[in-house]
C-alpha cells in the first residue's frame, strides 16, 4: 500500500537511470518556494546516496525515503537560507533535553509539531500534534487558549514564528523547543 | 592525436592500461562515500573524486584540478553519470575524454587471464585475475581437459577460455564456502556436465548435490594426470582446503595471501576458528615444501600484482615476509585476526546463502551483492 505523505510537489523519476534523477530533481527545486516538500520517485537505487549526498551539499533538507514494491520515495525540503542561523524572538523557550525530562515526568502540555506533513511522518516526538506552520492560523481553534504548550520544529525558526503568532492572539503558557528535532534524542516514532 | 569527442573505453582497455602502467588521470564522479569504499588502483594511475551532482552547473570550477592534455577517463557506478560529465569536459575543450563503458558495474566483473606456468606433459595453469574486485581464479588444463578453481559467477569467461584451448572442463573446484563473490563453481559444473567439489564442512547447509572434497582424493586432469591434492587447512572457514596442483603450486585459497592472512571470522565464528587457522598456517604450511608457489584466492592492494598482473610469491619467500606467518604468541595472533578487523565485504551474508544455494537473486541483484572490494584479509600490510 502507497502511504499517503502529503507534498507539495511530486517528481517522477522512476526508470531514469544516474544523472538524470538527480538533475531533475535539482531542476524541480529550483522552481520552488522556500520550505516546500518535494517528493522524487526513482527505481535507480544509485538514487539512495546521491540525493541524500547531494541534499547535504546544497543545503537543502533530505526528509527521509520509503521503498515500496522497487520504488524509492525520497523526501526533501527546500531550505530557506536564513534557516541555518536562526533568529529567535519569541523569548520562553525550553531546551529538548528540559523537554524530555519534562515529558518523563508526566508533564501536562501538548507539543505542536509545526514542521511539514512529511517531516512529521518520518520523525516525531511521540504524542505531538502536527499543524504546519502555514496552516496555524486557521487551525487555532484546535488549542485551547488556557492550554500549556511546546512548539518543535527541525531547527527552532518555524517554530520561533508559531510561538510569536500564538502568543500574539493570547496564548500565555508558550514555549519554543530548542533547537528542535534535528536534536532530538528523546523517544521519538514515525509511520510505519 | 587529440579527440575531441568523447570516446568509451572498456574494462579491458583500462585493465591493459593499469597493467603496462601507462599513464591515465581517473575522474570518479560517484560519491564520496563510494568512492572512499572502492575505487580502480593501481598501475601509473592518478585518481581524483568529484561527485556528478557538484558538477551540475558546468565543469568550469574543476577544469583547474584535472590536467589538460593527458587521457582522461570519468568513471561512475553504471556509466550514465560520467557520459554526462565526460561530454561536459569535452565541451570545456578538453581532448583525450574517455568515459568506463559500464562503470565500476563492468570493472568489477572484468577477468584477466594470465599464464602462471607449465605442467609437467605440456599442462598449463592458468590465473584469471579479477582486477577490479582482487579475487582469483585457477584454471588447470591438461591434455584436452580443464579443472576450474574458486570460479567467479562470470561462467561464460572461463567457457570461452577452456574452448579456446580446446579442453572440456571436468572439474571445478571452490577452496571453501565465498562470502565476498557469488561462486561460478557449481553453474560451471552444470553447464560443462563437470564434477562440483566442495568441503563439506563448509556445506553443512547447501541445498544441492556436489562431490565432497576431503584429503586422500586425488584429482587427475588430463591423460597425463595433473595431481591435484587436497589440504585441509581451516582457518577462514572451518572446511577451507588448499591444493598442491602438480606438486608445484599450493592454491592457498582464503588462508594465505601474498601480504595478507585470511580472517576468521566471516561465518561469525572468529574465536572458534582462531586456533585452527593458527595450526594451519604454523604447523600445516610449516610441513609444505617451502619451494611452492602460493596462489591466494585474493589480492588486496594493486601492490600485490605482479608481471602481466600475476599473483603469487614463494611460500618459503612468504614465511618471511608475511607478517601473517610471524606472529609469536597465540594471543598476538588471536588478537591479531580478531581485533580491528577491515569492514565485512558488502552483502556478505547474502552471498554466503547464495552460494549454499539458499537464495536465488537475478543478475542484476547478484552484480549490486558483489560491489565493493574482497575484503577477506585481516588487514592491508
Amino acid at each position: 500500500m502507497t502511504a499517503i505523505i502529503q507534498t507539495n510537489r511530486m517528481l517522477n523519476c522512476e526508470g531514469l537511470a544516474c544523472p538524470m534523477p538527480v538533475v531533475r530533481t535539482k531542476k524541480t527545486m529550483e522552481e520552488m518556494k522556500a520550505g516546500e516538500v518535494l517528493e522524487v520517485r526513482a527505481t535507480d537505487n544509485g538514487s539512495v546516496a546521491d540525493l541524500q549526498s547531494w541534499a547535504s551539499r546544497t543545503g537543502h533538507q533530505y526528509i527521509g525515503m520509503k521503498e515500496e514494491g522497487g520504488v524509492f520515495r525520497h523526501f526533501l525540503r527546500k531550505s530557506p537560507e536564513n534557516e541555518t542561523k536562526p533568529e529567535t524572538k519569541h523569548p520562553h523557550v525550553i531546551g529538548n533535553e528540559e523537554l524530555n525530562r519534562r515529558m518523563a515526568d508526566g508533564a501536562a502540555f501538548t507539543i505542536v509539531d509545526v514542521r511539514e506533513p512529511a517531516e512529521y511522518s518520518f520523525h516525531r516526538i511521540p504524542g505531538a500534534i502536527s499543524i504546519p506552520l502555514g496552516e496555524l492560523e486557521q487551525k487555532l481553534d484546535l488549542l485551547p487558549k488556557d492550554g500549556e504548550y511546546a512548539v518543535v520544529c527541525r531547527t527552532g525558526t518555524r517554530s520561533d514564528l508559531a510561538c510569536q503568532l500564538l502568543a500574539e492572539r493570547g496564548y500565555s503558557a508558550v514555549r519554543n523547543v530548542v533547537p528542535g528535532m534535528s536534536a532530538w534524542e528523546g523517544p521519538a516514532e514515525r509511520d510505519e | 592525436m587529440a579527440t575531441t569527442a568523447i570516446q568509451a573505453m572498456t574494462a579491458q582497455a583500462l585493465a591493459k592500461i593499469i597493467l603496462s602502467y601507462e599513464k591515465l588521470f581517473i575522474l570518479d564522479v560517484r560519491n564520496t562515500a563510494e568512492f572512499d569504499n572502492w575505487k580502480i588502483e593501481g598501475g601509473a594511475t592518478e585518481t581524483l573524486n568529484i561527485p556528478y551532482f557538484d558538477l551540475l552547473d558546468g565543469v568550469d570550477e574543476a577544469l583547474g584540478q584535472i590536467p589538460d592534455g593527458r587521457d582522461i577517463l570519468v568513471v561512475c557506478a553504471k556509466e550514465g553519470s560520467s557520459v554526462f560529465v565526460a561530454e561536459q569536459l569535452a565541451e570545456a575543450g578538453r581532448t583525450d575524454v574517455h568515459y568506463l563503458k559500464g562503470g565500476m558495474k563492468a570493472w568489477s566483473e572484468h577477468l584477466e587471464p594470465v599464464k602462471v606456468g607449465d605442467l609437467k606433459d605440456g599442462g598449463e595453469l592458468y590465473q584469471f585475475v579479477r582486477i577490479g574486485k582482487g579475487c582469483l581464479s585457477y584454471m588447470v588444463l591438461s591434455d584436452g581437459e580443464a579443472a576450474a578453481i574458486d570460479t567467479l559467477r562470470m561462467v561464460e569467461v572461463f567457457e570461452r577460455f577452456a574452448k579456446d584451448k580446446g579442453a572440456t572442463i571436468k572439474h571445478t573446484l571452490d577452496t571453501h564456502l565465498h562470502a565476498d563473490h557469488i561462486s561460478g563453481g557449481r553453474q560451471l559444473a552444470e553447464n560443462a556436465g563437470a564434477t562440483y567439489w566442495l568441503p563439506p564442512k563448509d556445506a553443512t547447509e547447501v541445498v544441492f548435490e556436489y562431490e565432497p572434497l576431503e584429503e586422500g582424493k586425488e584429482i587427475t586432469v588430463g591423460r597425463s594426470r595433473i595431481r591435484i591434492q587436497p589440504i585441509y587447512s581451516p582457518g577462514h572457514t572451518i572446511g577451507s582446503t588448499s591444493f598442491i596442483v602438480d606438486d608445484q603450486y599450493l592454491l592457498s585459497g582464503d588462508i594465505l595471501f601474498v601480504e595478507s592472512i585470511g580472517r576468521p571470522d566471516l561465518a561469525g565464528k572468529a574465536e572458534d576458528w582462531v586456533a585452527d587457522l593458527r595450526t594451519t598456517l604454523y604447523e600445516t604450511y610449516r610441513g609444505l615444501a617451502e619451494e611452492l608457489t602460493v596462489l591466494p584466492a585474493h589480492f588486496g592492494k594493486a601492490t600485490e600484482l605482479g608481471e602481466g598482473g600475476k599473483v603469487a610469491a614463494r611460500l618459503g619467500d612468504l614465511f618471511k615476509s608475511n607478517p601473517g606467518l610471524n606472529i609469536r604468541s597465540d594471543e598476538e595472533f588471536r588478537a591479531a585476526v580478531t581485533k580491528n578487523l577491515p569492514p565485512q565485504p558488502n552483502a556478505y551474508q547474502e552471498i554466503r546463502r547464495t552460494n549454499m544455494g539458499r537464495l536465488t537473486p537475478d543478475e542484476e541483484e547478484q552484480r549490486e551483492m558483489e560491489m565493493g572490494p574482497n575484503r577477506c584479509a585481516v588487514h592491508d600490510k
